[in-house]
């Protein structure tokens, strides 16, 4: 070769610096290193040093210097011009938006602070959001899991004391078989996505039981295309042939369950409730003497097999229960397998190799380490298979009791907190008994006397008032859902619409597109938003929204207050609320705005602390009258929850040196940027496993401020605040449920895990499941906007099983009109083998409005893009006794989003091309993007 | 330079594991965002918010469906970028000797300055690697991020291409095919691994890893016994094992 | 592969224009003066507009002179060199005809020898392409070759030749049909060799990897009126070759009709080559495609 290849840089320099915060472009919370040059932006990579993401990123983290620079940003806070639903405002400062908002709401304050609804969607920050909210004193305040994963959630923390993905993880290291349910592409991101590489690189298998075969499920070695709806049933099938084969870890069920706990067989009103001692205490027979003994005594052995005899009655113990409930040939293999759409053969398969991973393939760690009742062992035994799960299995109307049906086949299978199975992550475990009962009392001008959201224990815990009304405004924590631990953001703007159980002044969101995606009836709420009494006013007067982003939902305010993007702000991410801990690690971090704004916007928590100040909030203001903190950078250095204990544990104390617990640090903030916008408390060796039961671990979790003494507990295979809530439906105590919901409650509330059909009443010919999963690449529709991201998926077609394909004579891009018992849509199909044979999905989200999100309105997402949504109704169809009731889980109230069940047939192509129904354009705040785009900033 | 070298000192490349890779488009965004910023001219988009928005990427993830004749059908994510290959007729078709082959490490570059815009490389790529950038006129490939692996101001850890360093699932391996003894060789090896198209004769550096056989655990368990033969056959007999276990326990 | 009109009126118009420097060349028309001046405004209108139709599919026409460096493995760099070298020779063979009324028999042998020199190179340029299955066969240089030559007789007014070369012409063309529609199956690539999934069962391209369209997507994929191709190939033959066939042997007398109707048969040569190079490329099947399941 003569001539020479060009010289070229391989060493350029990378940028001017780097400035490590935390990504905010889904829920997954990684840290991530922004390259800047010239005060810009350049680049955005993972942090290697951060646990939840170790230096990788997926494409939305990738893709956030597009969400930054994103033309549907929002300038300038904004008061609504024209009609509701119009889209027309003026620009205004913030001096009259602020006292604006603080002219509405002060008064409601001081005279009924019922009457404003607090709702936030997707918000990182709700430590602090209920903590405004508790101090305005209005009852009527939660986030959005009521309509996302509150039965996951609910679910694990009554049986184990947490759940998956913030709650806790696979034991990646160690598993050697994992078995994920209903797990959409984003939940969690980037560390299933890890740990799947990681485990797969071992050679574990992955089962993925889901409908749709995409994502995780396309990786999975085996895949269960499984019937929606019927992972309970599937689950206890797989109970059945392990209690059956004695495929159960029967020492570990001994020790660590509520499984040898008695039972109160005497009829009345204890009965089915635990046999307890004078400390109420729960009673185990101990094997050594073969007496009733409280269960943590130390020494006690307890027995899972001994009944207790008195006063001529058997008491026996849960695990009894569970053998007659569980053996029976209703749950065989047989039984299900049509319901299920798996034949028994499989069924059976995937629970022998469950039992042989678990029982043949046991691993064991030389971890010594001390139970609570005091006995110490020499090594850790491990039982290496995990399970992961998500909304498939929780969006569905019996998804708590699936949940609960999960948890305790784990439990049963001994591979909860043991090498190699399912391990929480601080501030979790943390039983039911830690978490605080729910609060709705509304006192004019005081806080709240607690939490709004906690967990009931029994009916006594209901907000219901004297007689029998809600206290709240979405009706959580009623008979209809006694256990709607997150609230239910779904029903708030009906509800509110129709007055029931009162009227709301103010309706005030923060990051909730509710005239959108995040609703179900998508038109009915739009309707409900604009709809008008007879005196011309709307029926809710007033509604303020708080976006960084010109989403649907803006149209249908009437004072917006824009928010910063994610690197324009500070966050935290505490371990009071939904930090980032990994299950060897208590972790949390923190946005800080690593660029300024170049728009008149605010970081909606700190706007959040200025009206509170203006108000003198209670919790805000200092006993001189004096505001406490000024914004909110401020609030998360000097808060303090309780002595010592503040939004964020690391670096506390004068020196920086304490963690957990320690004097408010007024350097914080910079010790976290310091140390890459995280803090991670290690927990030490030995105390690793076993959590719940471990006392090193225990004291390690007193030391850091999780728990102000040790909490040792049982995993409650039987729960029984459920049945405490089926007593009060029998007949027995002062509360009793209405009579038209007696009979459900009796039916649902079984304290151990049952599957039951959920209702599908006035479904008659609507036989097709339907479903939607979110995009790994994309997240709900902030993804949409973005100018690389949308070019993955700009539209959304509906994707149809082969068979019904051809049954229907469908070909890709043929149109199909689906259509529910609410409603109906015409839309573009295309054809998926790797697909459930009676199911139809699509991507969620990527349908837009006309005019929303600064895209113009022919963009494919407003075209052809569609939202499932207008299928799916907040209220069932209508029973014969004119009630209607709620499309949630009867426990939680949990938005049953996938018990939709549709009719498909072909249809002619729409005049125009577009996908129906179509919505009139809104009129963008923002105008539309450039044309062209060729992003670089450095030279 | 259009003429190809005899041989390359190293053959550095990547290995896709398609058992892995779970189709997230995370390697294709953060090598938008890096080739956007670094090497040549920005990674342009045209109509970025409008009706058909189309943009340059150098990388992109096909999806196919495999129907086997038994057994449900498998679904499998297919990233595809630059393959560098041995003989790359994208370079010996450039008229310019803008298009060449390293002789150190074997990456196919562009010289952006030196390239007129005809677009016969990717006219002669069978793999849809190269694309033409509407806002510059100039071809864009993948570099193989040549201004990472061997750049002094990133960490020695970084010095991989930005979509293998961010590949969440970990089913991204870069290295030098060239050395037998190099672990992205090894794992070739070891994993049986293929490349594309390969009667078309432009020998591939980079290799692809196929999924392992799916679908197979009711031919590989034994639902009987030991596994699964019953303790019992109703509550009362369960019972009666419980008694006996715990005894023995 | 995509149609585009740059390259279409490149390779008709300067495989005429070369077919008629080629005549021109060997002295066929020996014109001289101001008929010679005619014919080479003709034949360089042709040849060079074609070859600057071809600069508007380039991103950086400024940069084209670049071209001419790598002859030792670029058929397009050899078309450049060509297409250069025969149009300068021309030129001089041209001065001497048109302004000193002789005829440089070596020079134009050479000019002669380049011109059909560059349509080979050009036909290479395709040919060369191993993905698309299509035009890698020999028949491609055969087919533009026997074009320009056909349509060089037909400019020159070979009468002789031009029936024969005409007809021939017309042969290739099926022929280059008949091979060309089993090439890409012959070729042997498929989504099951593009994935190297084929041995696992039957594979099927699900979702394309963005939802809109690309570089790739327009430059190789063109299925636009390929249904029409059958229909499209009866008129660029008849148009082509059928219709000036007949219009050459067509006995008639007198000047102005022959003229009129050579002047037809040129025009329709011209078109049936215009519609025959959109078939050549629109029905051309780029094996890229196949990662997109479409073709």
């Amino acid at each position: 070769m003569t001539i020479q290849q060009p010289q070229i840089d391989t060493s350029p320099k990378v940028s001017d610096e780097v400035r490590r915060t935390t990504c905010y472009m889904c829920a997954c919370r990684c840290g991530i290193n922004v390259h800047m040059k010239d005060g810009k932006v350049a680049y955005i990579e993972g942090n290697r040093d951060h646990p939840v993401n170790k230096g990788v990123l997926c494409a939305k983290g990738s893709a956030g210097i597009m969400q930054v620079n994103a033309p549907s940003r929002l300038r300038k806070p904004l008061r609504r011009v024209g009609p509701r639903g119009s889209g027309e405002f003026r620009e205004i400062e913030w001096d009259e938006a602020i006292s604006t908002a603080v002219g509405w709401l002060n008064e409601l304050h001081e005279t009924a602070p019922q009457k404003l609804a607090f709702f936030t969607g997707r918000d990182q920050s709700q430590s602090f959001t209920s903590f405004w909210a508790q101090n305005f004193g209005t009852p009527n305040y939660a986030a959005h899991g009521g309509f996302c994963s509150v039965n996951m959630a609910a679910g694990g923390i009554y049986t184990m004391g947490g759940a998956f993905w913030e709650f806790g993880q696979p034991d990646w290291e160690h598993t050697k078989l994992f078995m994920l349910f209903g797990v959409a592409e984003d939940h969690d991101s980037n560390p299933i996505k890890m740990g799947i590489g990681k485990i797969k690189k071992r050679g574990a298998r992955v089962i993925g039981v889901n409908p749709i075969r995409s994502g995780y499920n396309a990786v999975a070695d085996d895949w269960v295309g499984i019937t929606p709806g019927t992972d309970g049933l599937f689950i206890l099938s797989l109970i059945h042939v392990l209690m059956k084969a004695g495929k159960i870890d029967l020492d570990y069920l001994s020790r660590y369950t509520n499984a040898p706990v008695l039972v109160n067989a005497a009829e009345g009103p204890e009965k089915g409730l635990f046999l307890r001692d004078s400390d109420g205490k729960p009673l185990v027979i101990d094997r050594v003497t073969g007496e009733p003994t409280a269960f943590d005594k130390p020494g006690v052995r307890p027995d899972l097999s001994a009944t207790y005899e008195k006063d001529g009655i058997t008491h026996r113990p849960v695990f009894h229960l569970m053998a007659e409930k569980y053996i029976s040939d209703d749950h065989a293999p047989e039984a299900v397998a049509e319901r299920c759409g798996i034949s028994s053969k499989r069924i059976r398969a995937i629970a022998a190799e469950i039992a042989r991973v678990a029982f043949d393939e046991a691993i064991e760690l030389d971890h010594e380490w001390t139970d609570f009742r005091g006995e110490t062992h020499s090594k850790m035994i491990g039982r290496p298979v995990s399970f992961h799960a998500m909304r498939g299995i929780s969006a569905h109307a019996n998804g708590f009791q699936t949940c609960r049906s999960l948890h305790v086949l784990q439990i049963l299978l001994g591979t909860v907190e043991v090498p190699g199975g399912f391990r929480f992550k601080p501030p979790y475990p943390k039983p039911v008994e830690a978490h605080p009962t729910p609060h709705g009392d509304r006192r004019p001008g005081r806080p709240l006397e607690g939490p709004h959201l906690g967990f009931p224990r029994g009916p006594e815990d209901l907000l219901l008032d004297e007689c029998g009304t809600p206290q709240r405004i979405d009706k959580a924590f009623t008979w209809e859902n006694p256990m709607s631990s997150h609230g239910l953001m779904h029903m708030v703007i009906s509800n509110a619409a129709v007055g029931d159980p009162y009227k709301i002044d103010t309706l005030f969101m923060y990051m909730a597109n509710m005239s959108w995606n995040s609703s179900m009836n998508t038109k009915g709420v739009m309707e409900m938003l604009t709809a008008r009494n007879e005196d011309g006013k709307y029926v809710i007067p007033k509604i303020i929204y708080s976006d960084a982003y010109s989403s649907e939902m803006v149209a249908y305010a009437d004072l917006i207050l824009p928010d910063t993007t994610y690197l324009e702000r500070h966050d935290c991410i505490s371990l009071l609320d939904r930090p980032i801990c990994e299950a060897d690690a208590a972790a949390d971090a923190i946005r800080w705005p690593v660029v300024e704004p170049d728009r008149d916007v605010r970081g909606f928590q700190s706007v959040l602390i200025e009206l509170a100040n203006r108000m003198n909030l209670p919790g805000f203001t200092n006993e001189d009258g004096t505001p406490k903190w000024k914004d909110y950078a401020d609030y998360i250095v000097n808060h303090q929850r309780k002595p010592g204990i503040g939004p964020l544990a690391g670096f506390r104390g004068e020196n920086g040196e304490k963690q957990g617990r320690g004097e408010v640090n007024p350097d914080q903030l910079n010790r976290y940027i310091e140390n890459g916008g995280f803090y991670v408390a290690h927990i030490p060796e030995g105390a690793d496993y076993y959590k719940p039961w471990n006392t090193a671990y225990q004291d390690w979790a007193v030391d850091m401020g999780i728990y102000d003494s040790p909490q040792p507990y049982l995993f409650q295979l039987y729960s029984e605040p459920m049945r405490k809530f089926q007593l009060a439906a029998e007949g027995h105590g002062d509360r009793q449920p209405p009579e038209h919901l007696r009979q459900r409650i009796k039916d649902t509330m079984d304290p151990l895990p049952i599957w039951y059909e959920t209702d599908q009443q006035g479904n008659d010919g609507f036989t097709v499941n339907a479903l939607t999963q979110r995009p790994m690449a994309m997240y709900h529709s902030w993804g949409t906007q973005n100018a690389w991201l949308r070019q993955l998926h700009g539209r959304n077609p509906l994707y149809v099983p082969t068979k019904l394909m051809r049954e229907h004579g469908l070909q890709d891009g043929d149109w199909a009109k689906v259509s529910s018992p609410h409603g109906e849509i015409t839309v573009p199909v295309m054809e998926m083998a790797a697909l459930n044979d009676n199911t139809v999905w699509t991507w969620n989200a990527i349908g837009k409005r006309k005019g929303a999100w600064a895209l113009q309105e022919d963009a494919p997402e407003a075209t052809k893009g569609f939202l499932l949504n207008h299928l799916i109704h907040e209220l069932l169809p209508p029973k014969g006794d004119g009630q209607r009731w709620a499309n949630s889980d009867p426990i939680t109230g949990q938005a049953a989003w996938f018990d939709l069940k549709v009719k498909i047939e072909k249809a002619e192509a729409p005049s125009d091309a577009e996908s129906q129904p179509e919505f009139g354009p809104i009129t963008s705040p923002v105008g539309t993007g450039p044309k062209d785009l060729a992003w670089k900033v450095g030279k | 330079m259009t003429q190809l070298p005899q041989s390359t000192e190293r053959k550095m490349g990547l290995v896709i594991d398609l058992d892995t890779c779970v189709g997230c488009h995370a390697c294709v965004i953060s090598c938008k965002g890096w080739n956007t910023e670094n090497y040549g001219v920005p990674l342009s988009d045209q109509d970025a918010y409008g009706a058909n928005p189309s943009g340059t990427f150098l990388n992109r993830v096909h999806s196919y469906e495999v129907q086997p004749a038994e057994g449900p059908a498998q679904l499998i994510h297919f990233p595809k970028s630059c393959l560098h290959c041995e003989d790359a007729p994208c370079v010996t078709v450039c008229p310019t000797g803008a298009s060449y082959k390293r002789v150190e490490d074997g990456i196919v570059l562009v010289n952006e300055s030196d390239c007129i815009g005809c677009g016969l490389c990717a006219w002669s790529c069978p793999y849809g690697a190269r694309e033409l950038d509407v806002a510059e006129g100039v071809m864009k490939k993948c570099t193989l991020c040549v201004d990472r692996i061997y750049n002094e101001n990133l960490p020695e850890v970084d010095r991989v291409p930005s979509c293998v360093r961010t590949c969440p699932a970990g089913a991204r391996h870069f290295g030098d095919l060239g050395d037998p003894d190099s672990d992205v060789s090894k794992l070739v090896a070891e994993r049986e691994g293929m490349d594309l198209m390969p009667e078309m004769g432009t020998k591939p550096v980079n290799k692809y890893l196929p999924p392992r056989p799916k679908d197979q655990i009711e031919e590989q368990i034994d639902i009987l016994a030991p596994l699964l033969a019953p303790v019992a056959e109703e509550p009362k007999g369960f019972l009666g094992w419980l008694d006996k276990t715990l005894e023995k326990l | 592969m995509h149609p585009a009109p740059s390259v279409i009126i490149f390779t008709t118009c300067s495989g005429l224009g070369f077919g008629l420097l080629f005549f021109l060349g060997l002295g066929q028309p020996a014109v001289t003066g101001f008929v010679a001046f005619v014919f080479y405004v003709i034949a360089y209108a042709l040849a060079v507009g074609g070859l600057l139709a071809s600069t508007f599919h380039l991103g950086h026409p400024e940069r084209a002179w670049k071209a001419f460096s790598q002859w030792k493995s670029s058929w397009l760099s050899r078309e450049g060199i060509c297409a250069v070298a025969a149009l300068i020779v021309m030129a001089l063979y041209a001065l001497g005809a048109v302004f000193l009324h002789s005829h440089w028999t070596v020079l134009g042998w050479i000019g002669a020898l380049l011109s059909l020199a560059t349509v080979f190179t050009t036909s290479m340029i395709y040919t060369q392409l191993k993905t698309v299955p299509r035009w890698n066969m020999n028949l491609t240089p055969a087919m533009f070759l026997s074009f320009s030559l056909a349509g060089g007789a037909l400019l020159a007014g070979a009468e002789a030749l031009a029936p024969w070369l005409l007809a021939i012409a017309g042969a290739v063309q099926l022929a280059y049909w008949a091979q060309g529609d089993g090439a890409f199956a012959r070729a042997g690539t498929t989504l099951g060799s593009a994935t190297g999934l084929g041995d696992r069962g039957n594979v099927r391209a699900f979702e394309p990897p963005h939802t809109g369209t690309n570089y790739l997507l327009r430059e190789f994929v063109h299925v636009v009126g390929r249904k029409h191709a059958q229909k499209l190939r009866v008129i660029s033959l008849g148009l082509a070759f059928a219709l000036p066939l007949l219009l050459i042997l067509i006995p008639v007398s007198g000047l102005v009709v022959k003229h009129i109707f050579a002047l037809l048969a040129v025009l329709s040569h011209l078109t049936g080559v215009v519609v025959s190079r959109w078939l050549f490329f629109a029905q051309a099947e780029h094996v890229v495609g196949l990662y997109y399941g479409k073709r």
